[in-house]
């Protein structure tokens, strides 16, 4: 079996009465695509709360890199290497495109906190080269000096995928990619997810729309009521009989 | 790109330098040219520019930032008394002390944001004015105020020179040359450039736009790694020291403290300077200072009887109905004119008066461009 990066062991999870997740156990392997699907209310955001360490499960253990998130705060988890994208875009609306890229950029090469004011913005050539690349590989460079907050849905994700993948993460989780988005914007979106697959990062991802999460995953895990109750390659997981019941009738 | 920028931060500065410096002769048409209002104009500039590296960048509205003028004026009459009538000890510790309170004040009220950021502020400058007004007597003289005396210590005067006894109170000094008159506004304005030279380093760096995305997005600043509260309360402690540094300032040219400069409404007021003159914006807050201590300037000093002679062209019923209509705005009421213009402004131009000239400048260009066009197609 190859490295595992995240480790997730008997974490168990209730609001008041119900059991938001039951027993999960989870390793999700060095360079691969994890999707994580299951109908509404299975428990999937709450897994992923768990992962970045904002939910404190009641039992259990999550360890990234051999490390445990949880009680961390989130500049912490980011700064270990755990990256994330939401469920709505999150952009600095107010910065250029380009001032949206190179400040990860930045908190990747300066980590948490810097205080140093003698050094222009301008001069930072190596940070400013990457973010116009990064820029590059998702088609916007042309418009690098342009306001961020007036871009499509579409263009607004495909620009905090672009924030993300210039810290470089060992592991980039992704809260439903696609959700409320345009059929061109979700294409344009899995092409970019493909794209960067084949950069061997590893990715979570939580989906509901599965067009996306077969084109895009190496192994599924279906969540539902809680518990994961399969998990395989993209064939496996079409063919399972348990995943098409809970699909069909775990639903609403 | 990078020599470009280097070139245009100097040209900023020689220019500013210049504008700065020549007050006295380009303000001399407008009556503005004495040396009180000059240094006026010059300390709450200082005050303005450091109040928008904490609202104009970050968006943390504080209401408290008159604790810090306060702080500044109390440990310059302080150096003034125990130490020396020279204003550098007094500048010096005057920021410095305001820039420990500030951290305190800072730490607290930067556990929250938004409007209960705003309520914590407002609650220290309560007690701020309260501590200074009555329970921190022995320190403040209350009520009194501050001042300084013939019989004062002054240990460093003492032990370089010998001080003539007797006599009146002594003046405020840099090695030797009087702080009044024009050398006092030409060392004032020096600081104000050296004060907008650290702004502009500031709006210009990494942190600086940290702080703006900050402003922007703290959720995503937060998960992009970075530990937003060190930032928040450095931005704070910075412009808690600016402020610092004007309250010693208003000690120098009068060495005089009182509680009256701790209360809210004089935060208040450097919130309305930097609404109106473009909050966020390198030059407004300072369009906003020259504005409002300009017209108060003018209308503070109008009353009755220059009214009457402003209105004398008029027929007598009608000079004196207009005296009538207008004097609540004038002399003691010239803060109905500051409200009501500033309600203009928040409601017609919310960026403030440096978005009107942006607006006019966006017109006028795109005239041109498209005059061009026109020629362009003949
Ligand atoms: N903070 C909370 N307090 C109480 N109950 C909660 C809380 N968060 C989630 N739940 C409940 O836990 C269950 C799992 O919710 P979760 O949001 O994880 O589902 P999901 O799989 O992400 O659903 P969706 O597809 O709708 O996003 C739901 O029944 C939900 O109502
Ligand atoms: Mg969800």
């Amino acid at each position: 079996m190859s490295e595992s990066v995240l480790k997730i062991s008997n974490v168990n999870k209730t609001f008041g009465g119900l059991k938001a997740l039951t027993d999960i156990n989870l390793n999700i392997e060095k360079g691969k695509v994890h999707a994580i699907i299951g109908p509404n209310g299975a428990g999937k955001s709450t897994l992923l709360n768990v992962i970045i360490g904002l939910l404190e499960p009641d039992t259990g253990e999550v360890l990234f890199d051999n490390k445990d998130v949880i009680g961390k705060q989130a500049h912490e988890i980011n700064q270990m290497g755990l990256v994330r994208v939401f469920q709505t875009p999150e952009i600095f609306t107010d910065l250029s495109l380009l001032e949206n890229v190179m400040i990860p950029a930045l908190a990747k090469r300066d980590g948490s906190f810097k205080f140093k004011i003698f050094r222009d913005l301008a001069d930072e050539k190596d940070i400013m080269n990457e973010a116009v690349d990064i820029l590059a590989s998702i088609g916007m460079e042309d418009k690098m000096h342009n306001m961020s907050g007036s871009m499509s849905r579409g263009d607004k994700r495909r620009l905090e995928l672009a924030m993300c993948l210039i810290q470089h993460p060992k592991l980039l989780l992704l809260d439903e990619p696609t959700a409320g988005m345009a059929r061109h914007d979700t294409n344009q979106t899995i092409e970019l997810l493909k794209k960067i697959k084949e950069g061997g990062m590893t990715k979570i991802i939580i989906e509901h729309d599965m067009h996306v999460v077969f084109s895009v995953a190496d192994t599924i895990s279906v969540l539902a009521r809680g518990k994961i109750i399969a998990t395989g390659t993209p064939d496996e997981i079409k063919g399972n009989p348990i995943v098409q019941e809970a699909y069909l009738g775990g639903g609403e | 790109m990078k020599i470009e920028k280097k070139r245009s931060d100097l040209f900023i500065m020689a220019i500013f330098t210049i504008v700065i410096l020549s007050m006295p002769v380009w303000l001399s048409p407008l009556g503005a040219n004495y040396p009180d209002l000059l240094q006026k104009f010059a300390i709450f500039g200082i005050f303005a520019i450091g109040y928008n590296i904490l609202f104009g960048l970050t968006g943390y509205l504080s209401f408290g930032h008159a604790i810090f003028i306060g702080v500044g004026s109390y440990t310059a009459v302080w150096s003034f008394k125990l130490l020396s009538m020279n204003v550098l000890p007094a500048i010096v510790f005057g920021t410095l002390f305001a820039g420990i309170i500030a951290a305190l004040v800072g730490y607290v009220s930067l556990r929250r944001s938004g409007i209960y950021f705003s309520i914590l502020t407002l609650a220290f400058a309560q007690m701020f004015y309260n501590l200074a007004y009555s329970v921190l007597t022995p320190l403040t003289n209350g009520e009194t105020g501050l001042t300084i005396a013939a019989g004062d210590p002054r240990v460093l005067d003492r032990l370089f020179s010998d001080v003539a006894t007797g006599g009146g109170l002594p003046s405020t000094e840099l090695f030797g040359i009087s702080m009044s008159g024009y050398s006092g506004f030409y060392f004032t304005a020096v600081l104000l450039i050296l004060a907008f030279f650290i702004s502009l380093k500031i709006f210009n760096s990494p942190f600086g736009l940290k702080l703006k995305a900050i402003k922007s997005n703290q959720h995503r600043m937060k998960y992009t790694g970075y530990n937003t509260r060190p930032y928040l309360v450095t931005a704070f402690i910075i412009s808690g020291m600016f402020a610092g540094l004007a309250g010693s300032l208003m000690a120098v040219t009068d060495p005089l403290a009182g509680a009256e400069r701790m209360q809210w409404t004089a935060s208040g007021e450097v919130v309305l300077m930097t609404i109106l003159g473009g909050v966020g914006t390198l030059y407004g807050p300072l369009l906003g200072v020259a504005i409002i201590k300009y017209l108060e300037n003018i209308f503070s000093a109008v009353n009755e009887a220059t009214l009457h002679g402003f209105f004398s062209f008029l027929p007598q019923w009608l000079n004196d109905t207009m005296v009538v209509v207008v004097s609540p705005f004038v002399g003691e009421g010239w803060h109905l004119t500051l409200g009501l213009m500033f309600m203009i402004v928040v409601i017609f131009l919310p960026g403030g008066v440096t978005e009107g000239f942006q607006k006019i400048k966006n017109r006028f260009t795109k005239n041109k461009e498209q005059e061009k066009l026109k020629q362009g197609g003949e």
